[in-house]
């Protein structure tokens, strides 16, 4: 079963419903217990960091994912709920995320030129990062480089260089999806990216927990 | 790069899409759950959902078939017509929604566009705006666009995004339904005004409308229109395919 956290932020039915399509069980909940028992994690999220951040907080929830992710199960989050693995978002001051990704969250107006719009939002390619095997991460097995994903952001996850797995082009490098071990975070919305999005999700419920149960203990080190 | 976003709108009522004609392997072309999984295929980037039914009962069954459809198809969806309140919006976003559009409703209590995008968030909410030229003047048109409102176009949109609308979709009257192109000096003063995404509506008849708006103004981001898809006069595929041709970023 793959939980996805509900903490009251966001909407919820397009992610569920991309998974359901897939033939996952799947359950929104913010019941500790099964998400335990759940194979794989998704931690979601729209709207302000420090709002998100607070209802993370005092839901519980923010204590489950940091245990849960110390157990190896494969977790990812998903736009903000990607921002929240990382370790601080200067979005309107500064706030603590995580820290289960070493990096920052800062405002995309003034790493972009002038003229690019904010919010980062429409189809944007991933250009893929690749090992020294020349390896993709396996979250993007079935897909291919320069495949397009729909963002819609005006932060960016900046200070990760060691976790970024694929970045966009947008007038700069802005980092499209991180992982530390099995915690992975994607900042587009692969749930509304048409096929490739399914593709990106069909290859992240493949991901098997990782039994050394190392992640998340490297970031900030 | 980001692409330049290619989005056919559905009006529908009771249930069923207006305007539409027979697609290749498409059985029932006024159902929009088929036709939205029709475009979807065919590469639009992103869909519209236009309610244009007046009774409860209408809503009821709108609200249901976009819950079918964001359970089938999954590109961002927008949904607009009848959205007045905050319970409007509660309700579309719901059933699947990603982004809600808003005209008449914010002519009438501006105040929505900030109410609504401190709840959901400026990327969630779309300020729509019906504009013809009056001596010289971009005006708002309330009611479907027949009701001059007085107002200053580019003034209105200004206010619209300050108070938190993330997106534009500016529809020209004068050009709309004429199939003669989109209305480019206008799309052009809306783009130069605002810092959020804009997309043009009203004019497309052919490929190379789209392709001379995209080159003509290279800020804009996206395109919509209705008929000339549902009548099969331009192939989404077919115009991704030239834009691309033309050296115009799109999804293929």
């Amino acid at each position: 079963m793959i939980a996805i956290i509900d903490y009251g932020v966001g909407n919820l039915f397009s992610l569920q419903s991309s998974l359901r399509y897939l033939g996952e069980d799947v359950e929104v909940t913010s019941d500790p217990d099964k998400i335990r028992k759940a194979d794989r994690i998704i931690l979601p999220g729209v709207g302000a960091y420090e709002d998100a951040a607070a209802k993370l907080r005092s839901s519980g929830m923010a204590e489950i994912v940091m245990e849960q992710a110390k157990t190896g199960k494969p977790l990812m989050g998903i736009c903000l709920g990607m921002q929240l693995l990382l370790e601080k978002s200067y979005e309107y001051g500064e706030h603590e995320g995580l820290g289960l990704i070493k990096g920052t969250v800062v405002p995309i107006e003034g790493a972009a030129p002038k003229g690019y719009k904010i919010p980062h939002i429409g189809w944007n390619a991933l250009q893929l990062k690749r090992d020294e095997s020349g390896r993709a991460d396996k979250l993007f097995k079935y897909i291919n480089d320069g495949d397009y994903v729909y963002f819609v952001h005006s932060y960016y996850a900046t200070d990760c260089a060691a976790s970024v797995i694929a970045d966009t082009e947008y007038g700069a490098m802005l980092t499209a999806a991180v992982a530390n071990g099995n915690v992975y975070g994607c900042q587009f919305h692969p749930e509304k990216s048409g096929d490739v999005g399914m593709r990106i999700l069909k290859a992240f419920c493949e991901i098997q927990t990782d039994c050394e149960g190392q992640t998340g203990e490297e970031a900030g080190k | 790069m980001i692409t330049k976003r290619i989005i056919p709108c559905l009006d529908v009522k009771d249930g069923r899409v207006v305007k539409g004609v027979n697609f290749k392997g498409l059985a029932d072309v006024s159902s929009p759950v088929a036709l939205a999984e029709y475009y979807t295929k065919a590469g639009a980037d992103e869909l519209v959902f236009y309610d244009i039914t007046a009774s409860n009962e209408g809503r009821k069954i709108f609200t249901d078939i976009l819950t079918e459809t964001a359970s089938k198809v999954f590109i961002p969806l927008t949904v607009g017509g009848g959205i007045g309140t905050i319970e409007d919006f509660d309700r579309v976003l719901k059933c699947g929604a990603d982004k809600v559009s808003v005209n008449s409703g914010a002519i009438r209590n501006p105040g929505i566009i900030g109410e609504a995008a401190k709840l959901y968030g400026d990327q969630c909410v779309v300020l729509s705006v019906d504009i013809a030229k009056i001596d010289g003047v971009y005006r708002v048109f309330a009611k479907g666009g027949r009701e001059n409102t007085g107002m200053e176009a580019i003034d209105w949109i200004r206010r619209g995004v300050a108070d938190g609308a993330g997106e534009i979709v500016v529809n020209s009257i004068d050009t709309d339904g004429v199939k003669q192109g989109f209305d480019i000096p206008m799309l052009k003063a809306v783009c130069e005004a605002v810092n959020v995404p804009v997309i043009a509506s009203g004019g497309a008849g052919c490929v190379q409308d789209f392709i001379d708006l995209f080159e003509a103004i290279p800020d804009i981001d996206a395109g919509l229109a209705a008929s000339i898809f549902h009548f099969g006069e331009v192939a989404i595929n077919d115009l991704k395919k030239a834009m691309a041709d033309a050296g115009i970023p799109a999804r293929l």
